[in-house]
């Protein structure tokens, strides 16, 4: 992290979960702002010395242009080999580890699926993904607080996934930044539990006006909690009308096989 | 706080494609575009520090939220992140106030 102003360009870390224990750490080559800005101060006066004349540049450049023109290409990147690209984002807790277990478990007969872990710290993540036995690597953003298109990019090098699989992107856990990123997925869907509040979406209106679909997980949890689905959909909707919705738990199964259909709606025909 | 890279952008983006002193910077912050200005401002002093963009003046445009409703055609203000149009339609096509980017920069010539 960069001790000047904590900012996550030079703080992020990419690890390849491998079967034997041998995490690697990448340095990128990010440049540092430089903190020793160095003010004089004179005992002198100045003779007042008039503006000096300047000219107006145009620009119009769209800020999130950068980040943008790298998430196209990642999509072409996956697109190129039939991969279906899914960018999982949701606040800390909402299960979204959970659901890939078991999803992994699940579907791995079908279709082979990879997972990038997103999180600010450690590989507790990525270690209980490895455990399914599938391929996954842990992007530790430092003091970031969402994943951009240029970690994905530099995180798909080290995953190497396979053409025709699946590859899900486990976001930092953050229900704002993660909205603004687009990373080159082909969908974006939103994980929600009956744990939290049913106003979130009204709450993160960007979150839930970019998302595909919105999963709604814990549903085993819903007997012992104040929460209202109909009520959370309904919210939800207001902010996007078309958003479709499931509601699952991901622990007892409930619901998953709406998910699994959803996804294999998703995945791009193959040539036969 | 991705205000943070989204001024590192602002700041990459003016250095690569402006030469010699820059005395200001003009940005547009839609009212509708999940950036905070204040957050941007606070960065910007951080991210411009030992560059040529250091001691630049900040401006930033922050246009209204405008929507179009698409269930009677109305033109609406949007004044915060969830449309709503007069007639009680949620269905709004938002046509301002999502703008995020660097309009001009002013340099001494």
């Amino acid at each position: 992290m960069c001790a000047t102003c904590g900012c996550a360009g030079d703080g992020v870390t990419i690890v390849a979960m491998h079967d034997h224990d041998h995490p690697h750490d990448h340095d990128h080559d990010h440049p540092h702002p430089h903190d020793h800005a160095h003010p004089h101060d004179h005992a002198h006066p100045h003779p007042v010395v008039a503006d000096p004349p300047t000219a107006v540049v145009t620009l119009e450049q769209d800020l999130l242009a950068k980040n943008d023109l790298l998430a196209a290409r990642n999509r072409g990147w996956f697109e190129g080999r039939g991969i279906l690209a899914l960018n999982l984002m949701s606040s800390p807790g909402s299960g979204k580890t959970s659901l890939l277990e078991r999803t992994i478990r699940d579907l791995s007969a079908e279709v082979e699926v990879s997972v990038v872990e997103g999180d600010q710290e450690t590989l507790l993540d990525a270690e209980r993904i490895r455990a399914t036995g599938c391929r996954v690597v842990q992007i530790n953003t430092g003091s970031g607080c969402h994943l951009d298109a240029e970690m994905l990019a530099s995180g798909l090098r080290t995953l190497a996934p396979p053409s025709q699989s699946v590859v899900f992107i486990e976001n930092v856990g953050n229900l704002v930044c993660p909205a603004l990123f687009d990373l080159g997925e082909q969908r974006r869907v939103v994980v929600m539990s009956v744990t939290e509040g049913a106003d979130k979406p009204l709450k993160y209106p960007h979150m839930f006006r970019t998302a595909d679909l919105l999963v709604l997980n814990k549903l085993d949890l819903l007997p012992y909690v104040d929460f209202d689905v109909e009520q959370c959909l309904a919210y939800a909707r207001q902010i996007r009308p078309e958003l479709p919705a499931l509601t699952v738990s991901a622990t007892r199964g409930d619901g998953l096989d709406g998910w699994y259909d959803w996804l294999r709606g998703q995945l791009p025909q193959r040539d036969v | 706080m991705h205000e943070l890279s989204i001024t590192e952008s602002l700041v990459s983006a003016v250095l690569e494609q402006v030469d010699g002193e820059i005395k200001a910077v003009t940005v547009v912050i839609g009212r509708l575009s999940g950036v905070v200005p204040d957050s941007v401002r606070f960065c910007f002093d951080v991210c411009t520090r030992g560059t040529r963009l250091e001691g630049a003046v900040l401006e930033i445009l922050e246009p209204a939220g405008r929507a179009i409703c698409r269930s009677c055609d109305e033109v609406t203000d949007v004044a915060d992140g969830i449309p709503l149009c007069s007639c009680g339609s949620v269905d709004l096509d938002v046509v301002g106030g999502r703008e995020l980017s660097v309009k001009h920069v002013e340099v001494v010539v």
